[in-house]
């Protein structure tokens, strides 16, 4: 393994290997910039295309044809000349575009002339009563075990939640002999009519064969319930029960496993602690990075490409990568733009890769309910604050998220806000009736990851560093 | 609650969990490792001492915080086992010095 970057500056700096960052790092590199792709994975592909390179599910279909369409860019990125590392964390990145990298329990900078941001997704918070409790994991997990370790639940189990994803992951782990005893779909009724309008586009986009084949496959071997509300797990040290209403009826199910999921949201962690302006998006519930065409941001030589500039899906996420990386091309080295593709051919690409998305977003909007919670629920997990200790909070004149840290330390632990600052930005905007946009989000700041103290002692300092803080 | 697919041919890497031996497979992180092993890898957080297991298996939630090779507080989710590998279960905060 690699233990530093092999030179000190790049062209370009991609962060993230996901579709994005592979097909922005290939983009860049065959254009003959310098071009280093850094990644927090043991290999590539990002979470669609996770362990590409190394699952043990030999058998082709049961990941399917649009896992394996991922191949093709770790082999086209492999021979472009981009320098890859893998398992490399990036905990900082500054206006001046040097970018703070831990790798093997030793941190070193790199600076870049463009940095490319292609960090994608997470799956959004889903805090209903019980969430935290051992046997209540997302969807994405057990799909990231499944595809990189071949594991499947054997135990009852139960899926619960909406959106696509969770039908691919349903339908994958029947196809390699796990378990699924029910699938509670918290769709709203209301989001079918919301959603009409934009049915058109979405029957002509490549997604809506795939979906329905899916969803058959998997009502034709599991109980699916469907408007499900009021969700909660229960157990005492692990889940034992999950109880939900449906038809007006409650029912409790056993359940040694909870698979929750709600679609996913930008993972705007490293961006906003760059100073990255973001807006609250009113469709997609979420935090997105205010982006030109070429999916530049508001702090120069910084562009972000993929689901990290809004959820698009994977096709997309090719797309916007090749855009940023061509834009990159075209501001250090102009002439070398003549090898690419012009750009017209990849805007045609992302219409037809974004059709059918609004579509998406209206049907799988979660509920409130699933989003806002209420009572003893927790909210922050790190910290374990629950929603009534937010809402206390607010009535002695907690007033924002940041304000709230030193109320409850909100957001404060290892995690970062990544599992509670959507859900505390819009119950703090609900408690005091204003916008998410004027409620706001944690100030973020490096490192985005945590590192230890002596990590950072350990990074090489000139003699201006040293200079600079010893006394006398 | 997990099982291994027979499709899986990988070949295995021992790793030690709180002093036993654990048979895991080459190419596993550390959480699916323990996740797949059986048994009872519950960690207790460091504010209440609730009991957790890993949540997002992707590097975001940090429920996985485990101690590897004597190093605290480490994202068990992210990190490849490798043969011999020295895993403690974290019961509440993590120590001074590791």
């Amino acid at each position: 393994m690699n233990t530093t970057a092999r030179r000190e500056s790049y062209d370009v700096v991609v962060i993230g290997a996901g579709p994005a960052g592979l097909a922005a790092a290939t983009t860049a590199a065959e254009a003959g910039l310098s071009t280093l792709l850094l990644d927090e994975n043991a290999g590539p592909g990002g979470q669609v295309w996770r362990a590409i390179a190394s699952t043990p599910v030999t058998e082709r279909d049961h990941l399917g044809a649009d896992y394996w369409a991922g191949a093709k860019l770790v082999e086209a990125v492999r021979s472009s000349g981009a320098e890859i590392i893998h398992r490399a964390t990036v905990w900082s990145l500054d206006r001046n575009l040097e970018i703070g990298v831990s790798l093997g329990g030793a941190s070193f900078f790199v600076k870049a002339r463009r940095v490319i941001l292609a960090t994608g997704a997470l799956e959004r918070p889903f805090p209903i009563p019980g969430w935290t409790l051992p046997g209540v994991m997302t969807a994405g997990a057990a799909q990231t075990m499944l595809k990189s370790s071949g594991l499947v639940p054997d135990g009852s189990t139960v899926i619960a939640g909406q959106g696509p994803l969770l039908w691919l992951l349903a339908a994958q782990i029947l196809r390699l002999g796990g378990r699924i005893d029910r699938i509670l779909d918290t769709t709203e009724r209301r989001n079918y009519f919301a959603a009409l309008p934009h049915a058109f586009a979405f029957m002509t986009s490549p997604y809506f064969a795939k979906g329905f084949a899916l969803m058959r496959q998997v009502r034709a071997k599991v109980p699916v319930v469907s408007g499900v509300t009021e969700l909660a797990a229960a157990g005492d040290g692990e889940l034992a029960t999950v109880t939900y209403l449906s038809g007006g009826r409650r029912e409790t199910v056993p359940a040694e496993l909870l698979l929750l999921h709600q679609g996913v949201v930008p993972n705007v962690n490293l961006a906003m602690a760059t100073g990255i302006e973001h807006r609250w998006d009113d469709l997609q519930l979420c935090w997105s990075p205010v982006l030109d065409r070429d999916g530049n941001t508001s702090v120069e030589g910084i562009a972000i490409a993929g689901d990290g500039a809004g959820i698009g899906g994977a096709e997309a996420a090719i797309v916007r990568g090749r855009i940023a990386a061509r834009a990159a091309v075209e501001a250090l080295a102009p002439t070398a733009a003549a090898r690419l593709a012009p750009m017209a051919t990849f805007r045609g690409a992302l219409v037809k890769a974004e059709r059918g998305r609004i579509f998406l977003d209206t049907l799988f909007r979660p509920a409130p309910q699933f989003r806002i919670p209420s009572g003893d629920t927790i909210v922050c997990r790190c910290e374990e604050v629950s929603a009534k200790d937010i809402l206390d909070a607010v009535a002695i004149g907690a007033t924002g998220p940041n304000q709230l840290k030193a109320y409850r330390r909100t957001g404060m632990g290892p995690c970062q806000g990544r599992l509670c600052g959507l859900t505390v930005t819009e119950l703090m905007a609900q408690a005091r009736g204003k916008t998410p946009q004027e409620i706001g989000y944690y100030r973020l700041r490096a490192p985005v990851k945590p590192i230890t103290l002596a990590e950072l002692a350990a990074v090489p300092k000139t003699d201006a560093d040293v200079n600079a803080v010893v006394r006398g | 609650m997990f099982k291994r697919s027979d499709q899986d041919s990988r070949r295995s890497v021992h790793i030690v969990v709180d002093g036993a031996a654990v048979a895991a497979r080459e190419g596993d992180t550390v959480s699916a490792a323990l996740l797949a092993s059986g048994r009872d890898v519950r960690r207790a957080t460091a504010v209440s001492g609730a009991p957790r297991l890993p949540y997002c298996m992707m590097g975001v939630c940090f429920d996985c915080l485990v101690t590897i090779d004597g190093v605290g507080n480490r994202q068990g989710c992210l990190v490849p086992v490798a043969e011999g590998m020295q895993i403690e279960i974290q019961k509440g905060k993590r120590e001074i010095g590791r």
